[in-house]
């Protein structure tokens, strides 16, 4: 980039990272389709799963190997989470949380790769001019996660309680079933209602987007010239490492907090 | 950065794969899961009941040896008995025999005496008889003195 730097401004470096490859469906735009967000999270998905499909389709109930293990180990994990929090069926609710789980965790760790390897390939391999690699630093992904969850969320709450049931909930919980505190029950719950699938997905956004700025703002750094690289190198390393957890954290929490909305759901009160 | 068709691409991108993960992965690494659970519980049940019939084994060997030591403890003790008798017979009839044997000895020393007293006496006599003629120098009649030579030999 030291290159680059010369002819690019700050901003359109950041922009050019951080500009969404985008295809027009409709005149309005909202049928604006992010093609570098979905082509990336299906690639992901198609490889995660697919490696899991694999692995399972191999799967001995002998003494397993390596890799079996590590599968194992891993949807094992997951279903322990589960098992913590949700007491009911996990046929479902654990395919869905390990979904969850690897799907994010995988998308997160396209942060990984450094910003301008990850532009050099798909400006020069894919021939695309803009190309964000972090679908999850997009708020399509994360809002299309977290308002699946809450969709999943709702029907729950109806399939478990019926409408008669979580009717009651909304009005006479948390504070009590006078009549006098059921609008502030149901305030209460509606908060709560909007609150969760917005920090849901605001949260995983936000730290996926602030780490790829931060990334951004250290490399720019460095096209400044030798000073800039001696501190922007190892500012670089210590916030890549820090990164890894970060990436293992927010995949970790957005599975957890799927877990516990749905296991929520299913609760009688 | 707006919401756009993009959530709705994603959203159904989440729920293919959330299909996918309950029908063909879950379930599947879960049934060998079951089963490798099932052997190893089947196996830790198996070594339970292995252990079982050790300890019961054992238990029924030391048992037997047991009784076998006792066995071998009364035969040899029966053995001892026996052998005991057996010497103690073995003594009494050496006993007798010898006494038997000391009795026929002393039976035939005696007869033995009486004989060569008898021998003695008749010698005796002869001699008497002999002296007599000597003194007498004459011929005794010894038809005629043999009623009073015996009744000198039964003197004797």
């Amino acid at each position: 980039m030291f290159m680059a730097a010369a002819e690019l401004t700050p901003s359109s470096y950041i922009g050019h990272h951080l500009t969404n490859r985008t295809i027009a469906l409709g005149e309005d735009p909202f049928w604006t389709l992010n093609l570098d967000t979905v082509a990336t999270a299906a690639a992901l998905g198609v490889i995660g799963f697919g490696f899991l499909w694999w692995v399972v389709r191999g799967a001995t109930p002998g003494v397993p190997g390596k890799r079996q293990a590590f599968v194992e180990l891993l949807i094992v994990f997951v279903d322990d989470q589960v098992k913590g929090i949700f007491h009911g069926n996990r046929a479902f609710v654990t395919p869905l949380a390990l979904t969850v789980g690897v799907w994010v965790l995988l998308m997160n760790a396209m942060d990984f790769i450094p910003v301008d390897l990850a532009a050099w390939f798909t400006t020069h391999i894919l021939r695309q001019h803009e190309w964000k690699p972090v679908p999850t630093s997009d708020v399509n992904t994360t809002f299309a996660l977290a308002l699946s969850v809450w969709g999943l969320m709702i029907f729950y709450n109806l399939r478990i309680k019926g409408i008669g049931g979580w009717s009651h909930e909304l009005f006479c919980t948390p504070f009590g079933s006078n009549v006098l505190l059921w609008p502030f029950n149901l305030l209460f719950n509606l908060v709560e209602y909007i609150s969760k699938p917005l920090s849901h997905s605001l949260r995983l956004y936000g730290n996926m987007y602030a780490g790829e700025i931060i990334f951004l703002l250290l490399w720019m750094w460095a096209a400044t010239g030798w000073i800039g690289s001696l501190f922007a190198i190892p500012l670089g390393l210590a916030w890549a490492i820090f990164h890894i957890l970060i990436v293992g954290l927010q995949a970790y929490i957005f599975m957890m907090l799927t877990i516990v909305y749905v296991a929520m759901a299913h609760e009688q009160h | 950065m707006s919401l756009t068709v993009t959530m709705i691409a994603q959203a159904i991108m989440f729920f293919v794969f959330i299909f996918l993960c309950a029908k063909f992965i879950w379930p599947w690494l879960m049934r060998q899961i079951e089963a490798r659970q099932k052997t190893i519980a089947d196996g830790l049940a198996a070594a339970e009941r292995g252990r079982q019939d050790l300890e019961q084994a054992s238990k029924q060997t030391a048992q037997m040896l047991a009784q076998t030591r006792q066995q071998a403890q009364e035969i040899i003790g029966q053995a001892d008995r026996r052998a005991a008798q057996l010497l103690e017979e073995a003594k009494v009839m050496a006993r007798t025999e010898g006494e038997r044997l000391v009795a026929g000895a002393k039976a035939e020393i005696q007869q033995e005496v009486s004989r060569a007293k008898e021998a003695l006496r008749t010698q005796v006599a002869a001699l008497a008889v002999a002296g007599a003629e000597q003194i007498l120098k004459r011929e005794v009649d010894a038809k005629a003195h043999a009623e009073m030579l015996r009744g000198v030999q039964s003197q004797l």
